[in-house]
């Protein structure tokens, strides 16, 4: 498997507009990287509902909402906002520096779960 | 002469509200007087209560204008405006003015008002120290307003609060500072104040408390405060709230008996029989006053006294209290204080809905309440407080007493004297009275001639069930909030982005919503900003639909599907040919003929979008947004044996003028040549039917999941007449309806008559209006497609590729 791990620089932090989200294909994974006032947000960019790509989404404070039926996730745990929705979506640990964002996408962690080793 | 024939002088000291409402019911009596007002402001008697509204931007000063110059004169007063009179001779029965005038007076009235408690901090005297009590304090303050000017109000009354708001509204960075440990603690326990502060709070205005400012400090202008804590904080501009006094230094002087304001009896008489006062300068059995409905009460009975017809006498008035803000509702009435003997307190709480209920009983009769949040049953409350009564049969459902069952019920409970408006002082009476003479039905109407509900608002409500309950054909005005995230009415988010001259999402967002927004706001306020300011509005593209941020169609597997505009449904073999090359090129899995005589292209890749776009070289069709679709057409006399309109033509002119603009939903159109129908005009938002020599406009049909028959709006002549009619429907739709309802669900909703009235047979200078706000939209209204070529990001379409891989 064609997996990365550690922190990877992705993109310039410029190129998420704010209170928007892009998706970025790293190796086999593909996440939504989200800009939100100041901080950076990534979560995997596929709906548990549908597969919906939840970069498209409208962003309501720290919660995405699901272009294509509408299902809410918090960007910051992957945690359905609702107990009726499909399962959480995957968060890895993002930081910003020298104006690049770095995502550790070793650092899956789904709600619930520790953050791998 | 006769004393019949021989006028009596009546002088007023005084042109605020209280003095001038007295004078109002007085010209409503028979009198014998000639009257002569006197004003230290210069400008003609306005709504005092309402400043908070023009320095929030709610109100223009204009608009807080009681009476104008006109008024004096139509009624024969002479105002002496900006003239200060500073003493009475008892003796001689005269006032004295500031140049040594004289004014003779046989009775004099005085309604010299309140003024600002300034408290003995040092340091009160700096520049950029202002209270906030008449229109030039609120012009000067509005002077200083800025975004981001640290400002320090001081004093959490009421007073205090509303100008903190009005002054974060204009941007400014704001904290008050708060003697006590409750906000308006007079009016408020201090649970009740812990959920206002909470709401204060949300709304981005710091609260500290409880604080004691020990002075302000800086060198000349102020600097900052100083808190007896030691602490101290950064201020530009402070504003003094810290409560109002009689002013009672004229009475005092000319030796009427004076206390904490000037005393008056039941009949509003002081010591001298001759002089009367009235308003916020008064005492009564020991009470002074600050609120409005009172004054009103006041002014009616003097006004009955001084003409001779005494009746009914002044006994006072509860206290009772509004905060006027929008968005947080803080009602409070009588007495508040629950370690009365014989009190007891019913309360309900809900954190989350930040809804606080409080209600004193004392021998089974309201005593006084609380209301945070949730005042639905204000008025009910206080019409059982002051009937005084027995709540017994009510205990059991005391905090949500039930509606329905007769909604008629509320109103009928009210004496004719009880007052409605309390900011316009307008009684039952008075409304009625106004529906049954000038056969008002609408809220509107009835704003237009009693003034009722045209100031803070807060009895629009019972306004309405009052027309409801006593108007024949009461035409009810629907009102729906747009979202928890920003709780208003689409009407009053209209007003609130005009008054407020809002121009983007986050300022709604920021200033009256929660500020965060969601999916259902955020393209709501989006269009709206769009149309009230013309296209002149801030646009933010992440407030948008994905759809409306690439401007194709998103599918279910995250592709997007293209139709291209195709006007009236007329294509070219060229277009043809290059949307098959497209096809080809992008290996397009569909190409569909839709149901508004267009060519889908489907399962393109965002990144492919502007390439795509270039190669069709043809405009959006706006398939994927809330906008102009399309029109479709027949082929009319062009071609057609029965035709007998050039629809074809007329289609294609049509969606030329309009496409490319957003409206409340999608927005389909159709023309036909002939009633045969054959491009179905009418069953869609709007349609254009030929007819032998005319066109018939339709409006309001569809043929979706309703299926509904246009009405018809009217028929013209022309071609060009069947244009504009068109475009007055259209932007009347625009401006009118609310986001998402689409035209069928507008047009049953308002009526089609109400439409007509303000459309095809409005004043040509209202058609004008219409007009002009369309082409003023539509001058700044683009193909979204050429954004392929100025994309408003740089990823607006790109796919991110990763920096670099590190690979394990």
């Amino acid at each position: 498997m064609n997996a990365v791990r550690g922190w990877t620089p992705i993109t310039k932090a410029d190129n998420i507009p704010l209170r928007e989200g892009r998706a970025v294909l790293v190796g086999d994974a593909e996440i939504a990287i989200f800009h939100l006032e100041g901080r950076y947000l990534t979560i995997e960019n596929k709906c548990p509902h549908k597969g919906g790509p939840l970069c498209d989404g409208i962003v309501s404070g720290t919660k995405v909402v699901c272009p294509l039926h509408g299902q809410r996730f918090d960007l910051e745990t992957g945690m359905p906002v609702l107990a009726s929705q499909p399962g959480c979506v995957a968060i890895f640990p993002t930081r910003v520096d020298d104006g690049v964002v770095f995502v550790d996408l070793g650092g899956a962690c789904k709600a619930g779960e520790e953050a791998a080793a | 002469m006769t004393t019949q024939t021989m006028k009596q002088q009546l002088v007023v000291v005084g042109n605020g509200m209280a003095g001038v409402a007295c004078v109002e019911q007085i010209l409503k009596q028979p009198h014998n007087f000639e009257i002569t007002i006197f004003g230290d402001e210069t400008h003609a008697n306005y709504n005092r209560i309402l400043l908070s509204l023009v320095l929030a931007g709610e109100k223009s000063p204009e608009e807080i204008v009681i009476n104008d110059i006109e008024w004096y004169q139509t009624h024969d007063i002479r105002a002496r405006l900006g003239v200060k009179i500073v003493g009475i001779d008892r003796e001689r029965r005269v006032v004295i003015d500031e140049d040594g005038g004289e004014t003779e007076y046989d009775k004099l009235i005085l309604a010299t008002g309140s003024s600002a408690f300034i408290p003995p901090i040092p340091g009160v005297d700096k520049k950029n120290v202002h209270v906030f009590r008449t229109l030039d304090d609120t012009r000067a303050l509005l002077e200083q307003a800025r975004p981001g000017l640290k400002t320090a109000v001081i004093g959490g009354g009421l007073l205090g609060l509303e100008a903190a708001r009005g002054l974060q509204v204009r941007g400014c960075d704001v904290t008050v500072v708060h003697l006590m440990d409750t906000l308006m603690e007079r009016q408020l326990d201090s649970t009740g104040g812990e959920y206002l502060k909470r709401k204060i709070e949300s709304l981005g205005i710091r609260v500290m408390l409880p604080q004691q400012t020990a002075a302000l400090f800086g060198n000349g202008r102020v600097d900052g405060l100083r808190f007896a804590s030691g602490e101290e904080m950064e201020a530009e501009l402070v504003v003094i709230a810290a409560g109002i006094r009689p002013n009672a230094e004229l009475a005092r002087r000319a030796g009427l008996e004076v206390r904490r304001g000037i005393v008056v009896d039941d009949y509003m008489a002081t010591s001298d029989p001759h002089i009367f006062a009235v308003g916020e300068c008064t005492e009564h059995r020991g009470q002074t006053f600050g609120l409005v409905a009172p004054l009103f009460d006041q002014g009616r009975v003097l006004a009955s006294a001084i003409t001779g017809n005494t009746g009914q006498a002044f006994t006072g008035a509860s206290p009772a209290a509004k905060l006027k803000i929008m968005g947080v509702d803080i009602f409070s009435a009588g007495s508040i204080d629950e370690s009365e003997p014989g009190v007891e307190a019913v309360t309900y709480e809900d954190p989350a809905l930040g809804t606080y209920k409080k209600l004193l009983l004392k021998d089974n009769r309201l005593h006084g309440m609380i209301l945070v949040g949730d005042i639905e049953d204000e008025h009910l409350y206080m019409e059982w407080m002051r009937s005084g009564t027995d709540l017994t049969p009510h205990r059991r459902q005391i905090l949500f007493p039930p509606r329905d069952a007769d909604p008629g019920r509320e109103v009928a409970d009210m004496p004719d004297s009880e007052t409605i408006c309390g900011c316009n002082g307008v009684r039952k009476g008075d409304i009625i009275q106004a529906i049954h003479a000038r056969g008002i039905t609408t809220l509107a109407g009835l704003k237009e001639s009693t003034r009722a509900s045209t100031s803070c608002g807060s009895c629009t409500g019972l306004c309405e069930k009052l027309l409801r309950a006593v108007t024949p054909d009461f035409q009810e005005e629907t009102r729906t909030t747009l979202c928890a995230c920003v709780p208003f009415s689409y009407e009053q988010l209209r007003d609130i982005i005009r008054g407020q001259k809002l121009k983007s999402v986050e300022e709604v967002l920021n200033v009256y919503g929660n500020r965060k927004g969601c999916e259902v706001c955020k393209p709501a306020l989006s269009y709206m900003l769009d149309m009230v300011w013309c296209g002149e509005h801030e646009e933010d593209r992440s407030a948008r639909f994905i759809n409306d941020r690439v401007h194709a169609n998103i599918q279910k597997d995250g592709t997007f599907s293209v139709v291209p505009r195709m006007r009236g449904g007329v294509t070219t073999p060229d277009e043809l040919r290059r949307i098959a090359d497209v096809a080809d090129k992008y290996k397009v899995p569909m190409v569909k003929v839709t149901g508004s005589q267009r060519i889908d292209l489907l399962g393109i890749k965002k990144a492919d979008l502007p390439k795509v776009w270039a190669e069709l070289g043809m405009p959006s069709g706006q398939a994927y947004t809330k906008g102009v679709r399309m029109v479709k057409t027949c082929v009319g006399t062009e071609f057609c044996r029965f035709g007998v309109q050039d629809s074809t033509r007329a289609g294609i002119e049509l969606e030329r003028r309009l496409e490319n603009l957003f409206t409340p939903h999608k927005f389909k159109m159709g023309v036909v040549g002939c009633p045969r129908n054959c491009a179905e005009a009418t069953v869609k938002d709007l349609g254009m039917v030929g007819q032998e020599g005319s066109w018939q406009v339709v409006v309001g049909g569809a043929a979706g999941k309703s299926v509904r028959k246009a009405d018809l709006l009217i028929t013209v002549e022309t071609t060009d007449q069947a244009m504009e009619t068109c475009d007055l429907f259209f932007q009347y739709y625009r401006e009118n309806a609310n986001y998402l309802e689409r035209s069928y669900d507008f047009v049953e909703r308002l009526g089609i008559e109400k439409i007509r009235k303000e459309t095809v047979y409005a004043t040509d200078a209202d058609k004008k209006k219409l007009l002009d706000r369309l082409a003023r939209s539509k001058a700044l209204a683009k193909d979204a497609w050429l954004e392929r070529e100025t994309p408003v990001h740089a990823t607006q379409f790109v796919q991110i590729q990763p920096m670099e891989v590190q690979r394990t």
